[in-house]
């Protein structure tokens, strides 16, 4: 593209030229796309038991045809919902949002901040300049931690293939229970009054308020977003969802049905503190962990056990621990992931007893 | 010129601070670069996202890693 246009009427021709072929080429690809997501059970059996030499309904068959039918099946999808969330996330950046929730009072900032978190760019490694940015400027300590907690949790990604893999039901309820920690957590936490529990050099910083020049985006501009957002998402998530996938296989054709019945059913008390402190340690993305929950659910698992461990590996990190650590004094620390575990725990509970 | 790439060293960072090396190197813009991954540093320049590119104490963008011709304009080229 051409950086000066001295033509404008020229120029604004070229633009829409651009923009009906980028249409085009979208059509196409749904509808491509949509062909090959109708074909892939079939693909995927015939790949297993015609072109490998695998025999139906042995153990290592099933295993096989999860994980060829999953894969393509679980890239396509988040193929899909990135692009598109990607053109919705081009109308949000963290600078807006902070402005919006700035002297926001406490529940209603709390409500929004969890739901701002669903749509607003935002990567792990930003996660202490957006910290700092937030609580310098007059958006509440609470408020912020609802933001931390709801951004990486409830994202497009784990909704996308939770939609994808265990249908809209199971999407909605983690939805809403990820909406109702974040919510609840951040609020709690302004209830605490930590202020003096974050480290003393943040809140002696003087940072700049700087007015960046706000971007007017054209569609066209929006859809070079979306998927720029696809290459590097896709491009970063790639591995988890092929490891988890294999992970999931595994699960799917070797261990026998109902034994997940014995350790995370509905029966036995500790399944869920159990799954919680298993998931702190355990470092992964919600692409990777979705395909083992779908095989551990199919296996006899509860729903509101595996809630629980899939939110815990994602919510609870060390690594994200170690980040936040720079600005957040230990007890702080301590307190954070005490009161989203509990709010954990209390999901877990609550979908094994209802469900 | 003084240019700063601010980042705490993930991939986006790196490709950042290479892409103004190499539109430094092409147009011979006279420019320094340097890349400064201390959080408490980052933080006082008041950005929200890495990486950020700071062009004469000028924020010019944060949060995504800039196209090369948006690169050329900062730096007046």
């Amino acid at each position: 593209m051409e950086s000066k246009v001295t033509h404008p009427i020229k120029g604004e021709g070229k633009i829409n030229k651009m923009m009906a072929l980028n249409l085009l080429m979208a059509a196409i690809g749904v509808y491509l796309w949509w062909t090959v997501y109708r074909v892939l059970p079939m693909l995927s059996k015939w790949l297993t038991y015609k072109l490998l030499p695998i025999q139906e309904g042995s153990h290592l068959g099933s295993s096989v045809e999860f994980f060829l039918y999953d894969t393509p099946k679980v890239m396509m999808l988040l193929f899909l919902v990135v692009f598109g969330v990607g053109i919705i996330r081009s109308f949000f950046t963290p600078e807006k949002t902070r402005a919006f929730l700035s002297g926001k009072s406490e529940f209603v900032g709390n409500i929004l901040a969890a739901l701002l978190g669903i749509i607003t760019p935002f990567c792990s490694c930003s996660a202490v300049p957006l910290f700092i940015g937030f609580v310098t400027t007059g958006v509440p300590l609470g408020v912020t931690f609802s933001f931390l907690i709801s951004a990486p949790m409830v994202n497009e990604i784990a909704l996308g293939l939770l939609y994808g893999l265990l249908g809209w039901k199971v999407a909605a309820i983690y939805m809403g229970t990820g909406l109702f920690i974040a919510i609840s957590a951040g609020w709690v936490i302004g209830r605490l009054k930590l202020e003096g529990h974050i480290e003393d050099w943040v809140t002696q910083t003087n940072a700049a308020s700087i007015n960046l020049e706000e971007e007017k985006l054209s569609w066209n501009d929006r859809i070079i977003y979306g998927w720029d957002a696809v290459k590097e998402i896709i491009g970063k998530v790639w591995i988890y969802v092929i490891l988890g996938i294999a992970v999931g296989a595994g699960i799917h054709g070797f261990v026998p049905e109902g034994v997940m019945a014995s350790i995370m059913g509905k029966g036995s008390w500790w399944s869920v503190p159990l799954s919680v402190i298993i998931g702190i340690p355990m470092y992964s993305n919600a692409a990777g962990i979705i395909p083992v929950v779908e095989a551990l659910l199919g296996k006899g698992a509860a729903l509101g056990t595996v809630l629980a461990f899939m939110m815990s590996v994602i919510a609870l990190s060390l690594p994200e621990m170690v980040i936040l650590r720079k600005v957040l004094k230990p007890r702080l620390i301590a307190v954070f992931v005490g009161v989203v575990a509990s709010g954990i725990l209390i999901v877990g509970y609550l979908f094994n007893m209802i469900i | 010129m003084e240019i700063k790439v601010l980042g705490p060293g993930c991939a986006k960072c790196k490709k950042t601070e290479q892409l103004v090396q190499e539109v430094i190197k092409e147009t011979g813009v006279d420019a320094t670069v340097e890349k400064v991954s201390d959080m408490m540093q980052i933080a006082s320049y008041g950005v929200f996202g890495t990486p950020s590119v700071i062009v004469d104490g000028e924020v010019k963008c944060t949060g995504k890693v800039p196209k090369k011709e948006d690169i050329k304009k900062w730096l007046g080229k």
